[in-house]
């Protein structure tokens, strides 16, 4: 600073930005929802933890739907397109994202998958499925696109999480208990309990229990999953 | 984590924000994080430190504002206990009106004053 008029002071300046920093993925998302809506597909995005049985419950509704919807599928993962061969050998149109490092999948990883050969399978479809990366916190925040959020719990994870990861509930318009078949095996762990803290963070709470293996409550899930959208 | 792919989110918004200064200018970055937007606050402290010096914010400090979680009944309004079921004895839908949100607020910067 110069002693005489001050030149060389500095001043400082406040710039109100007031913007989310989801903005980016927000707007991505509305993008995939009206070409969805384009196209003529229902987006569900399927989160969990890993090993919750995501991919077993989208096997038995691709049984349970067979000849009655056409399904594709995109499913996350760090590595291997595993569950994406598995849900193809059901019949399913799926193909892999495989995210590296990500723990989430974000509207700009769906947007690419889309381009190519197989954005031309979903738009046959009338159902996509996105089995998102095997994790209870991220996944949550990031719009898809989706119709539906999906929020897949097991039985054998504890009563206690619904409570210990709240965001996810918040966001979820079902909750899918599966691996019931295995309650007999778990002292202490009630569907009623599940239920009870379930609604303790979900505002408008839907829960819905499944077994893959018997094919218990796989007919609830086809019913409670979103219909067939109108074209256009 | 996810914190620093939302880091980065916040310093692409920036570098659109403090322009035509630019970032070496930026003194105090300031957000609110809501206690349901899914962010863990010391995770998300940690990744603006990784990536400050890399984005060229090298001055900047992050003053972060904690916003608490409030549901209410979107019919009569009523707020449920906390730690209560959320759902609203008259049977009106239930919403998050605050706490849900990640918010970049503010950026102020220290200009020559000429």
């Amino acid at each position: 600073m110069c002693d005489v008029c001050g030149c060389g002071d500095t001043r400082v300046v406040s710039v109100d930005v007031h913007t989310s920093l989801l903005a980016h993925n927000d707007h991505e998302a509305a993008h995939l929802r009206r070409h969805f809506a384009e196209i003529g597909v229902v987006a569900v995005n399927v989160m969990g933890s890993p090993g919750s049985g995501k991919t077993a419950l989208l096997e038995a509704a691709a049984r349970a739907l067979a000849g009655t919807r056409r399904i594709a599928a995109l499913s996350g993962d760090l590595a291997t397109r595993l569950d994406a061969d598995r849900l193809a050998a059901a019949g399913i149109a799926a193909e892999a994202i495989t995210t590296g490092s990500a723990c989430h999948l974000d509207a700009d990883m769906i947007h690419r998958a889309l381009h190519g050969d197989f954005g031309a399978r979903v738009a046959e479809a009338d159902l996509l499925f996105i089995e998102n990366v095997g994790n209870l916190v991220c996944p949550a925040i990031y719009d898809l696109g989706q119709a539906q959020n999906v929020v897949v719990l097991s039985v054998t994870e504890g009563v206690d999480k619904p409570l210990k990861y709240p965001v996810m509930f918040q966001k979820a318009d079902l909750v899918v208990l599966t691996k019931i078949d295995l309650l007999p095996h778990l002292p202490g762990v009630t569907t009623r309990e599940l239920r009870d803290n379930v609604a303790r963070v979900m505002p408008a709470p839907r829960v819905i229990e499944v077994s893959a293996v018997t094919g218990v409550g796989v007919e609830d899930l086809v019913a409670a999953l979103p219909p067939v959208a109108a074209r256009g | 984590m996810h914190e620093l792919s939302l880091v980065h989110a916040l310093f692409d918004q920036a570098d659109r924000a403090v322009l035509p200064h630019g970032p070496e200018r930026v003194r105090r970055v300031e957000v609110a994080i809501g206690a349901l937007a899914g962010v863990e606050v010391d995770l998300f402290r940690t990744a603006f430190e990784i990536a400050r010096v890399e984005r060229g914010y090298r001055s900047a400090e992050l003053t972060i504002e904690r916003v608490p979680a409030e549901h209410a009944c979107s019919v009569c309004g009523a707020r449920p206990l906390a730690g209560a079921p959320l759902a609203c004895p008259c049977g009106g839908r239930v919403a998050l009106t605050r706490g849900g949100d990640l918010i970049l607020k503010r950026i102020e910067l220290e200009v020559p004053d000429v």
